[in-house]
């Protein structure tokens, strides 16, 4: 990682850290790869001795974002994606911290994995890396992994990725094991037979196109399982990704309950809906499958009130040939590191939730769910912050694509948000020799 | 009942231990603990002289009932009933007709016939023997009934600790491993109580029974925390199919965790005493070097196994009806 040694002081800012639930002109003041000061009182004391002055007219001061569900191809498809290019997606896209899908060839299931992860994270990364390890062996949902090994090892969070663990008596083990570690359980709920061999959201706009539904209650009835087992089990519980608001009901009355539960959502899910499928677009196949408008706003004004509580990219690259096939042939996922924060922009432009809102979902949620320091402006948090200018709009150029994978389902749109400066542990990195 | 012969047998019990069969230590007050342990300490004499013979059992029956295959306690049984003079038959599921699909009740039915005095019961299931009991004429010994009760090895731990420490009372005991599956833990915990010692449970939470909490024990789940002030570490067998994915992850993170090495047990107090109730994994549960460290009390289990099974055999006698 590129330090800077010398001090760093961020000027004529917006400060937003919603950590701290600051939204301020001011400055933001880096020593040692940490935060020294953030705010309108941070240069009260002046700025340190031979700092790096950077003047940011009025731009953004936030915390860099923490990305919960980044799948890289590394080990094993790395034509797709390495950590090095997963990185440098990252970077441009304001992304200081990714959490890495143990959904790998090998997967991530032995503690000597998480090692070589967070090794080559070490040699390869330009942002901060922490790998997630695998539920079961081999992704399989039947025999619980080595939590304890495996966390010890490094592995920030447990994940079975976009396979769901349809036995409950596992999965109820699972969550019952791990609370001896205090281990987080990240689980994509689905009902696999109800999901059946379904494409895309079940509906009038699957039954024109000739394509296989998968209706929401393969999702819901699966999360209302799961909460009964999270209760049962007393568990560490985050729902990976719902797309449907009766899951962010059964979410809602579980937290009403007080069990230990958060929920995740998709960039895409909050900023797309069914009908962006068009064409068969295959860049748009997505599991779970995008829904309606309905669905969408539904899934905004939990996002709102607080039910989900983090936004991930659910970065996942594919290529020409995972992707360039019949609509129900190709693979789901959809790249989401550059573009996370500029399509979370839509939701703030249009009104539907504040910047600052916008940001605890990529930052300090993430942050306090997985117990990690970063995501936010206080002193001593690590100096992980991203200057963004909120009015800037950019085109989603397939070129200008860091990632090795080209499917954006963004591609040539305008996006509004653009991130200047991403700062990580002090060092900054520049977008044009990325 | 029934309306066989046994229910109009006149039996006169003896005070100091009136059951007429021991299915469980549930139900064993701590006179009656305590008179079990005392005849037992006088038949660890008795098989430690050349001459390992008493005749209280002379011309009686006894018969060896072992639906799970146990050479270690059906063995210590058999050499029980022998020192105590009787005449000793086993008879296990592989030679028995049970695998010709002869029911439970037929099986006692047939035993009933042969007018045996002494019925030991091994069986995979929970409360076999209880229902065995009640349609046999003899005493029964429960030899373990699935994960319900193992009374006697509970008692022969109670006698190893009594030997070393005096009294049982007052003592911190750990109870490590696999509790859920656990017929050894489950008789423990009851007479541990019972004597007046303070008991530990430590194991991963899949592996603890639920409502764990309501059974007079402390409940631990990291090892560390669990041994420290234990007088006595009680480790318990981690069966081969529950150790790699459905309970426990693998061999080596159940060992890491919750295996007992050197460096765990030195949380214990610096007099602690090892014991298990074999068959052992070492590498598993317990490193071989505490099975066989000077705090291990494993080997001597074994001799006070049959110690107390004599003593259990030789109570049960004497509330046996004189008469036929």
């Amino acid at each position: 990682m590129n330090k800077n040694v010398k001090p760093l002081v961020l000027t004529n800012a917006r400060v937003i850290d919603p950590a701290n639930s600051m939204d301020e002109a001011g400055a933001v003041i880096v020593q040692d790869g940490t935060i020294l000061a953030a705010g309108a009182d941070a240069l009260n004391q002046g700025a340190p001795d031979g700092a790096q002055i950077i003047d940011c007219n009025g731009a953004v001061v936030a915390p860099g974002l923490i990305d919960i569900g980044v799948s890289v191809g590394e080990p094993g498809a790395e034509h797709r994606e390495t950590l090095e290019s997963a990185s440098r997606a990252a970077a441009v896209g304001g992304v200081t911290t990714i959490l890495t899908s143990p959904n790998t060839d090998p997967v991530i299931d032995d503690p000597a994995l998480v090692d070589f992860m967070l090794r080559r994270a070490r040699d390869t990364a330009l942002v901060n890396v922490h790998p997630m390890a695998a539920l079961t062996k081999g992704l399989a949902g039947k025999d619980m992994s080595e939590l304890g090994l495996l966390k010890e090892a490094g592995a920030i969070a447990f994940s079975n990725d976009r396979l769901p663990i349809t036995n409950s008596s596992v999965l109820v083990r699972l969550l019952t094991y791990a609370r001896d570690f205090d281990a987080l359980v990240v689980h994509q709920a689905q009902d696999k037979d109800l999901a059946g061999s379904g494409v895309m959201n079940a509906g009038l706009r699957a039954s024109w196109l000739g394509l296989g539904g998968i209706p929401r209650e393969a999702e819901f009835v699966a999360i209302e399982r799961d909460m009964r087992l999270v209760a049962m089990a007393k568990g560490k519980y985050h729902a990976r990704l719902i797309s449907c608001p009766q899951s962010a009901q059964a979410i809602q009355r579980a937290k009403n309950d007080g069990l230990n539960v958060t929920a995740g959502i998709s960039i895409n899910h909050l900023t797309l809906n069914e009908n962006d499928i068009g064409p068969y677009r295959t860049f748009h196949k997505m599991s779970p499958p995008l829904r309606t408008e309905d669905d969408r706003q539904a899934m905004v004004a939990a996002l709102a009130d607080g039910t989900i509580d983090i936004i991930m990219s659910d970065h996942n690259p594919q290529d020409v040939e995972t992707k360039r096939h019949p609509f129900a042939e190709a693979e789901d996922g959809a790249l989401g590191l550059e573009t996370m924060l500029g399509a979370g922009m839509r939701l703030v432009l249009n009104e539907d939730i504040s910047l600052s809102k916008l940001l605890a979902t990529m930052t300090c949620n993430p942050a306090d769910r997985l117990g990690l320091p970063a995501g936010r402006l206080s002193k001593g948090a690590p100096a992980d912050l991203i200057v963004f200018d909120p009015q800037k709009p950019w085109i989603v150029e397939k070129d200008k694509i860091r990632s090795r994978s080209k499917n954006t389902p963004y591609e040539d749109e305008t996006l509004t948000g653009r991130v200047l400066t991403t700062i990580v542990a002090g060092g900054i990195l520049d977008h044009d020799a990325i | 009942m029934n309306g066989s012969s046994m229910t109009m047998k006149t039996t006169h019990r003896s005070t100091a231990f009136p059951h007429r069969h021991l299915l469980g230590i549930e139900g064993l007050q701590p006179p009656h603990i305590n008179y079990l342990l005392d005849l037992a300490d006088e038949a660890v004499e008795v098989s430690r002289q050349v001459e390992k013979q008493k005749a209280v059992l002379r011309g009686r029956t006894q018969i060896n009932l072992f639906f799970e295959a146990s050479t270690r306690t059906q063995s210590s049984f058999e050499l029980a009933g022998k020192r105590l003079g009787a005449d000793v038959m086993n008879m296990s599921v592989s030679t028995s007709s049970v695998k010709k699909g002869e029911t439970l009740i037929d099986t006692a039915a047939t035993l009933n016939a042969m007018r045996p005095d002494l019925l030991v019961v091994r069986h995979h299931a929970a409360g076999a023997v209880h229902l065995l009991a009640r349609k046999v004429g003899c005493a029964v010994v429960n030899a373990g009934d699935g994960p319900h009760e193992h009374p006697t090895q509970a008692l022969l731990d109670a006698l190893t600790i009594r030997r070393h420490k005096g009294t049982l009372g007052g003592l911190t005991v750990a109870i490590c491993g696999d509790i859920r599956h656990s017929r050894v833990a489950r008789s423990n915990i009851i007479l541990l109580s019972n004597m007046g010692a303070r008991v530990r449970v430590i194991a991963p939470s899949t592996l603890l029974p639920s409502g764990i909490h309501s059974m007079g024990v402390e409940v631990f789940t990291d090892m560390r925390e669990g041994l420290k002030g234990c007088d006595i570490v009680m480790m318990l067998r981690l069966q081969r199919e529950r150790m790699s994915g459905a309970f426990v992850p693998s061999v080596r993170e159940y060992f890491r965790y919750h295996g007992l090495d050197s460096e765990k047990l030195s949380y214990a107090n610096p007099d602690a005493l090892v014991m298990h109730p074999g068959p052992m994994n070492r590498g598993v549960e317990i490193s071989a070097e505490v099975a066989d460290g000077p705090q291990s009390l494993i080997r001597e289990q074994v001799e006070m196994g049959v110690a107390i099974r004599m003593a259990v055999l030789e109570a049960l006698a004497q509330n046996l009806p004189d008469t036929p």
